[in-house]
């Protein structure tokens, strides 16, 4: 038929527009995508879980907006800048980290914020990138794997920024800030007997963290984490609380907005750290698994093209910022779901929550800079 | 794997990133594979305990209380019901500032100052979101002045709530009893799931002894909540499937008490510290029951202020003591009837022997004389017109001849010394003294012994013996009856409010007294007509132009004993609190009894035939004559309203 004929060349000569236009603007089909359908669900899973809040949903949208603008020019910005900026970026989030240190604003009990007039700051969160960024930077013109000396230096280049994160206190951004630089070395080639070695380090620095280092709320988490049902409504409320909205809600889950835990606000922080345990209750397994393959296709895209990458840096940036975001998605909801302590990491795309989100567009965007396909490959 | 080189080769980093990679990619599948099985466990095999946990979670169920059965006298007028009322409520969490708000109520008027210590620990024990109330039973022009001020008091709230309310306020309050605030001893009796959302229960009286019935059981709603514990209509979008149990009311209970002949008797004793009490002789029930003094019980659902309670109790002719049940009096001449029968019982005399009274009883070897009431003496005196004259030296004599144990062990068949066993709680036994009884109360050896002149004073119902008005009519109903006694009872039937189904209950029979010839019985209720109609009779006075046959007994018990060498006393001129209280049994009508009756003022301006028998009289005639028969009774009196008839001189009977 001649009608359908012409509607599917229109539809065919959209399609190919589309991903022209991806293509100009070094955009990863795929991986843009699965980044909006996040997005999305993220999206209709907030409105449920805030109570129905249209404002919430707004200020989400918002910022999901902002996030993609921010994925979009930096997917413009030529990857031999961003390798550049990127010890740059490193010692200006230090030195900011300093300052929050001694004047930062206090906030929630933790003091993270840093006030530069016009807007408010979380340095910790420029970290996410530029610690992976700076360690690329720092490795990719070394061979690898890296020397020992090499190692020490990266070490200290994760651990400095780690440790004054941790102690605003945020343990959820430090550990990954040390997970994007952790990745680096690991991907740049660590050879197992340092990995070994490291893993047999980490028990006395544990023990050592444990008596001199970790607030008190974070070792009640850990403790908690251990016996749940020690302190129901105190510390264990939280966990006990979101095992029963993922358990209550069975394989196909109570429906949209039908979640007692959530709806009746019993599961505390539903909108934003716990915001997969509102998954579980009103979607069910379907739903979690639904959300944990298109996170999963999202990290499994964003390791392909590190892997097509060009360039060692870009190879080890884009493949961290991967694997970061695959930490990120593994440490929430193994903390929803009880697997591990409760740290404060947001589901990324779901959880409500300004700054990771752009921060994370930002990394995709810089992802796609690095590993999108040039005519002229800028080494 | 590459070994470490020191230049860079592009290829081999090539590939041991994507070795790693690939390493990576198979950690993140496995460690997505850990929470999805972390999943499973949660929502496929452990999901019947997390769905149970979850319903827990959310639904909380909240108790509805019952209605509390009316009370109703014995012709269906309610005395205790279920008012709506207002009270107010206030809300912790959405008070910002607790103590001004107080402070501003009890500004207002709404509270005492001196409450608020009582109303914050109260506020103290209670959730913040709970409702809790402050104030109940608004009067209208509390509602008012609340209402003008209400924008000054967020958080507080008036509520409409069911509470006790009795419409005629003071009257048969003693009968009826009242309801108060469950206290921690009402805890231990009650079955506190049935209270769940009651705050008041039966404090005293049928209230009390009936709250089983009136109680009724207590329903309840779930209600969805939040974390807060807060009710929400529904979970998102969806109204949620709750279930309700009704609430099963409490039983109705019809009283024995007949309205019209209690508030007779009430307005008979008004004024008075004083007591009466009508009983049918039939089967027990109670017709009237009044204790003067009263209060009103209504305050005590309301909640009484502390000056509101210190005045009750305080109150130097206590109102609040049931003066019927609780208050005992020597039965002075009222036990005469019984002590003649006693008499015959033991064939101590015959009807026909006769006493020749000179105004004193001299036992052999004691010098002191035992005084009549009457100086001169009554003469010759047989045992029928010993009564109707109440002739003291011929009980004197009797007594004597019987002494105490006997009469002791025939008096008691009567229900003397010992509970009625009335359907109310509270009920003294008064005292029917034995030589068993004395050696038990005393200490000392000597203060052990029964005298032979202990046993005379109880021979006209003095000395040691008391007996509550309760008894008192109890006993005059069973001669009444002719020996057919019943428990006293203040409620006759019982009515299920669901069914509408009104079950009587049984008389309770309790055993005759024994008499070896009925004819005692004529004897004793002879002697009591002649009280009322010969005209030697005591009480002929109050008695006179009956429209039926009055039998009665007066009676005076001493407070103050007269020294035998004193001057006897006209009542008036002793101290309030020293004077006689005045007594009078009586039944009607006398050749076929329907209403027995007790009548007991303290320290009364006159003695019993004088001021008991005509309030006797005024029970007697709201019960047995029609509202017509009395209305024109009274009119025919009206000209000369009987003055307390002036004692005659010396009268103590």
């Amino acid at each position: 038929m001649s009608l359908d004929a012409i509607d599917s060349s229109r539809t065919q000569r959209t399609l190919t527009g589309t991903a022209q236009l991806l293509l100009a603007l070094h955009l990863d089909g795929p991986l843009f995508i699965a980044l909006c359908m996040v997005g999305a669900v993220g999206s209709i899973v907030l409105f449920s879980a805030s109570g129905s809040s249209l404002d919430m949903l707004e200020a989400q949208l918002m910022r999901f907006a902002l996030g993609l603008i921010a994925m979009i020019m930096l997917a413009q910005v030529p990857p031999r800048i961003i390798r550049n900026a990127a010890p740059v970026a490193y010692v200006i989030g230090l030195i900011m980290l300093l300052l929050v240190m001694f004047t930062g604003d206090i906030a929630m009990g933790a003091q993270r914020w840093l006030d530069l007039g016009f807007v408010r700051f979380q340095p910790s969160e420029l970290m996410k990138l530029a610690v992976p960024l700076a360690c690329a930077w720092f490795l990719h013109e070394r061979p690898l794997p890296p020397s020992l000396t090499s190692l020490l230096v990266v070490g200290l280049g994760i651990g400095i920024p780690t440790l004054l994160i941790a102690e605003q206190p945020d343990l959820g951004t430090a550990l990954l800030v040390a997970a994007g630089g952790g990745m680096v070395v690991l991907l740049a080639g660590l050879q197992i007997r340092y990995i070994l070695s490291v893993v047999g380090l980490l028990v006395p620095v544990a023990v050592v963290a444990w008596h001199f280092l970790l607030h008190d709320y974070q070792k009640q988490r850990v403790l908690t984490f251990l016996d749940p049902q020690s302190d129901p409504l105190g510390s264990g409320y939280h966990i006990i609380q979101s095992q029963i909205a993922i358990g209550s809600g069975g394989v196909f889950g109570k429906g949209y907005l039908n979640g007692s835990q959530a709806q009746l606000e019993f599961l505390p922080e539903r909108s934003t750290d716990f915001i997969f345990a509102v998954v579980g209750e009103e979607w069910g397994l379907i739903g979690l698994v639904t959300v944990i393959l298109l996170f999963m296709f999202v990290i499994g895209r964003a390791l392909y093209l590190s892997a097509t990458a060009h360039d060692t840096f870009s190879r080890l940036a884009s493949g961290s910022l991967a694997l970061t975001f695959c930490v990120y998605v593994f440490v929430n909801t193994g903390m929803v779901t009880g697997l591990l302590p409760v740290v404060g990491v947001p589901l990324p795309f779901v959880s409500y929550g300004g700054t990771a989100m752009v921060t994370l567009m930002a990394g995709f965007g810089i992802l796609m800079s690095l590993c999108a396909k040039r005519k002229l490959v800028s080494r | 794997m590459a070994r470490s080189v020191r230049i860079k080769d592009h290829h081999a980093e090539s590939q041991l990133f994507e070795q790693r990679a690939v390493v990576a990619a198979v950690l993140m599948v496995i460690a997505m594979g850990l929470v999805i099985s972390r999943l499973v466990w949660l929502q496929v095999v452990k999901y019947d305990y997390f769905a149970d946990l979850s319903q827990g979670n959310r639904i909380r169920i909240e108790p509805i209380p019952p209605n509390r059965g009316l009370i109703l006298d014995r012709n269906g007028l309610p005395l205790a019901t279920n008012a709506p009322s207002y009270q107010l409520e206030l809300t912790k969490e959405q008070v910002a500032d607790v103590d001004a708000t107080l402070a501003g109520i009890a500004e207002i008027g709404l509270i005492d100052k001196e409450n608020i210590p009582t109303i914050k620990r109260d506020l103290r024990g209670r959730r913040s979101f709970d409702a809790v109330p402050i104030k109940l039973q608004l009067t209208e022009v509390e509602l008012a002045r609340f209402a003008a001020r209400r924008h000054q008091f967020p958080g507080v709230e008036i509520r409409p709530r069911l509470t006790r309310y009795y419409p005629l306020a003071e009257s048969s309050v003693h009968a009826i009893g009242y309801v108060g605030a469950i206290s921690e001893d009402d805890k231990k009796r009650l079955n506190l799931d049935d209270y769940a959302g009651t705050t008041l229960t039966g404090k005293n009286g049928v209230e009390y002894a009936y709250e089983d019935q009136l109680h009724g059981r207590a329903g309840f709603q779930q209600l969805l909540v939040n974390a807060q514990g807060r009710s929400v209509e529904r979970i998102g979008n969806e109204a949620a499937k709750l279930e309700r149990k009704e609430p099963v009311a409490g039983n109705d209970l019809f009283l024995t008490i007949d309205m019209r002949v209690q508030q007779a008797a009430e307005e008979a004793l008004r004024g008075q510290r004083a007591s009466a009490v009508a009983i049918d002789p039939a089967n027990g029930d109670i017709l009237a029951f009044v204790s003067t003094p009263a209060f009103d019980p209504n305050l005590f659902a309301r909640g009484l202020t502390r000056p509101e309670y210190l005045a009750l109790t305080e109150d130097p002719d206590r109102p609040m003591y049931d003066r019927v049940i609780r208050g005992v009096y020597p039965p002075g001449s009222t036990v005469k009837p019984m002590m003649a029968m006693a008499a015959l019982e033991y064939g101590m005399v015959t009807p026909a022997d006769s006493v020749f009274c000179r105004g004193a009883y001299r036992m052999p070897g004691v010098s002191r004389p035992w005084r009549d009431w009457k100086p001169g003496g009554h003469g010759h005196v047989d045992m029928r017109k010993a009564i109707a004259t109440s002739c003291d030296v011929y009980f004197y004599d009797i007594a004597n001849q019987m002494g105490v144990d006997r009469i002791h062990d025939y008096l008691a068949q009567f229900g003397m010394g010992t509970i009625t066993g009335i359907d109310i709680p509270g009920e003294k036994i008064g005292l029917l003294p034995s030589t068993a009884w004395k050696k038990k109360a005393f200490r000392r050896k000597e203060a052990q012994m029964w005298f032979p002149g202990d046993t005379i004073s109880i021979g006209i119902g003095q000395g040691y013996m008391n007996a509550t008005p309760l008894q008192l009519a109890h006993a005059t109903a069973t001669i009444a009856g002719r020996g057919q006694r019943f428990k006293p009872r203040l409620v006759r039937a019982v009515r299920n409010v669901t069914t509408g189904q009104v079950t009587e209950l049984k008389p309770s029979p309790l055993p005759s007294p024994h008499v070896n010839d009925p004819g005692a019985w004529d004897v004793a209720i002879g002697g009591m007509y002649d009280v009322a109609n010969a005209p030697y009779g005591t009480a002929r006075g109050a008695t006179a132009n009956a429209l039926y046959k009055i039998a009665g007994k007066s009676g005076t018990a001493q407070v103050f004993t007269v020294a035998a060498n004193e001057k006897m006393r006209k009542p008036g001129e002793l101290a309030e609190h020293l004077r006689d209280h005045a007594l009078f049994i009586a039944f009607a009508p006398a050749d076929a009894p329907r209403i027995a009756v007790a009548v007991v003022v303290e320290n009364a301006p006159a003695g019993g035939s004088g001021f008991a028998a005509p309030i006797a009289r005024r029970i007697l005639d709201t019960y047995l004559l029609t509202p017509e028969q009395l209305a024109e009774q009274d009119a025919k009196r009206k000209p000369t309203p009987p003055p307390p008839p002036a004692p005659r001189p010396g009268e103590t009977e």
